[in-house]
């Protein structure tokens, strides 16, 4: 057991020290400063500049989970508290289903429907929005799955309770299990931003994967995945170091971003629950 | 005494015809020329070929190549050819490094990557301009090809079209399609527009064009069909017939890139390749090099 706990982290420094020697040539060549807030991407002609890309994954990622933790948080009340036996017996195995679709027909589904209907709007539909839209419906199993779970893990004391007390249903619900499911649904919001962060194949598809940096909604840009993935085929050189350097980026990234959501969520609920005290 | 001594020399022979291209096609980066020669002769004589040889490069040179590399091992059952893909910039550079024997480019190379590499041209291809079915528009000239793709023309309607914001579609820097367009087409002094939409492979590009009616791309002329319309060049539609009779002219080489001359097996099946046999194959999809 300790050396299979060993051998993952292991794993992860070395995967760490791997980037880190691929792409500190492009800190050292083009500084970090200018790699990190430098708007113009265009590797074989010598700029570097990933701002464009750092916006991209942070706006598409939070958008999918202003999108997705509503509507998850809700579907679990109603699996958990409010739908009868059957339904949740057939809701749950589907929501279960929808986590184990390979990214790759998520994005083919949105190419095809998704893409077309936003061009409607307007634009040329491969978008933020079309991103967003698709990254919710890959984040939402995972948010409704682990919610659910948590919820249902409360004591049914605390609910009895509550009722005995002479509470509603819904107060029942938002003033008692959901604070006491509280760190299950935080866990499943970050696990769900995990997931929006990393996902490339479906993003690739479906955001335009443009180097521009976007105006509005309807616009294409491209994610710090999207960057390594759809470049790394043909790069060489300070091209690939630099496509590198871009995952040392998303690295970093991800360890603020899950930080920050985490101690922000928590402290959250905390005074929410000192409030209701 | 003398049969037996005659039919040991003989043996000795045989296995040294036999072992000599093996050895051979195991050194093909060396680029001796004596080898060379002693490989041509040796082959020639026993007219049998053993050994691997490993390519790997550009993906639109990919599919020739597999169907070269068939045909020629059908010719020679001892021989495997190994076709990879990886793009072009990968192409070269594993050429450079000796890790494969022959590298595919579909641009031609830059001055840096050029030390010690030797190209051949297997094929050309032409770069077509492509739109949605439905455009209306049927014809652009050169520097309004230059304009959209460089972003001074943003709508259909500046070309004689619909009043249509254009969706510039591209592919992603460092493919040898895009290198090579850029260079053709827009030439260093313009940049491809930055909102272009951007997608990694051929294939792709030839979906979104299809799906979106304001859509512009280019294309290698091997993977147009009916589900994009040609947009004439200055008059001239990038097909494989315009290519051929030389009246359409943003082509660029197929290249296979050797370290040094090709030599051993890696000469034999470039010249195959060369040869009217695999001109043949070539000519399903590109434009042969006569």
């Amino acid at each position: 057991m300790l050396a299979c706990a060993a051998s993952s982290v292991v794993v992860l420094a070395a995967i760490a020290f791997f980037i880190f020697i691929q792409g500190l040539p492009t800190f050292q060549q083009v500084g970090i400063f200018d790699f990190l807030f430098g708007t113009e991407w265009r590797p074989t002609q010598g700029s570097f500049g990933i701002l464009a890309m750092i916006f991209g994954s942070t706006v598409v990622t939070f958008g999918a989970l202003l999108l997705a933790i509503p509507l998850g948080i809700a579907c679990a009340i109603l699996l958990a508290e409010v739908a009868p036996p059957r339904v949740r017996l057939f809701l749950r195995p589907a929501v279960e289903l929808l986590v184990g679709i390979p990214s790759v027909v998520y994005g083919l589904v949105g190419m095809v429907l998704i893409v077309p209907a936003v061009r409607q709007i307007g634009g040329s539909g491969f978008s933020i929005i079309a991103a967003c839209l698709v990254l919710m419906a890959m984040v939402l199993p995972t948010i409704i799955s682990i919610s659910d779970d948590s919820i249902r893990a409360v004591p049914r004391a605390y609910k009895e309770g509550a009722l005995a007390l002479g509470c509603t249903r819904w107060q029942t619900i938002s003033r008692v299990l959901l604070p006491s499911a509280r760190s299950g649904i935080i866990a499943s919001i970050v696990l769900g931003m995990g997931r929006a962060v990393g996902e490339t194949m479906a993003m690739i598809m479906v955001i335009g994967n443009s180097i521009a940096f976007p105006k509005s909604p309807l616009d294409p840009a491209r994610t710090l995945t999207g960057n390594i993935a759809v470049e790394i085929n043909y790069a060489s050189g300070t091209h690939a170091s630099a496509l590198f350097a871009t995952g040392i980026v998303l690295l970093v990234f991800i360890i603020i971003l899950n930080t920050i959501t985490t101690v922000t969520l928590r402290r959250g609920i905390h005074k929410y629950a000192e409030h209701l005290t | 005494m003398f049969t037996r001594a005659k039919s040991r020399l003989m043996m000795f022979l045989a296995t040294l015809a036999l072992v000599i291209p093996l050895i051979l096609s195991a050194c093909t980066a060396e680029p001796e020329t004596t080898t060379v020669t002693a490989t041509t002769t040796a082959t020639t004589t026993v007219k049998q070929l053993a050994g691997t040889v490993t390519t790997s490069g550009s993906t639109t040179v990919q599919p020739v190549s597999e169907r070269l590399a068939e045909a020629f091992m059908a010719i020679y059952p001892k021989v495997n050819v190994v076709v990879q893909g990886g793009g072009s910039s990968v192409g070269i550079k594993a050429a450079t490094d000796g890790t494969v024997d022959i590298g595919a480019s579909s641009r031609e190379l830059k001055t840096a990557e050029k030390p010690g590499l030797v190209e051949t041209v297997i094929a050309w291809d032409g770069i077509a301009i492509i739109a949605h079915p439905s455009q209306s528009i049927g014809n652009l000239t050169k520097q309004q090809i230059i304009d959209i793709f460089s972003g001074k023309i943003t709508n259909w309607k500046e070309v004689g079209g619909a009043d249509k914001k254009i969706t510039v579609v591209s592919r992603e820097e460092g493919s040898g399609t895009r290198g090579a367009f850029e260079e053709l087409v827009l030439t260093s002094a313009n940049k491809m527009v930055a909102t272009a939409i951007l997608q990694s492979s051929n294939g792709a590009i030839k979906t979104t064009v299809a799906g979106d009616p304001a859509a512009i791309a280019y294309l290698s002329c091997g993977y147009i069909d009916a589900t994009v319309k040609v947009v004439n060049v200055d008059g001239v539609a990038g097909t494989v017939a315009n290519v051929k009779n030389g009246t359409y002219k943003i082509i660029r080489p197929l290249l296979y890139v050797t370290k040094g001359e090709p030599a051993g097996l890696g000469k034999e099946f470039i010249d195959f390749c060369l040869s009217d046999a695999g001109q043949q194959i070539v000519a399903e999809d590109y434009i042969t090099i006569k």
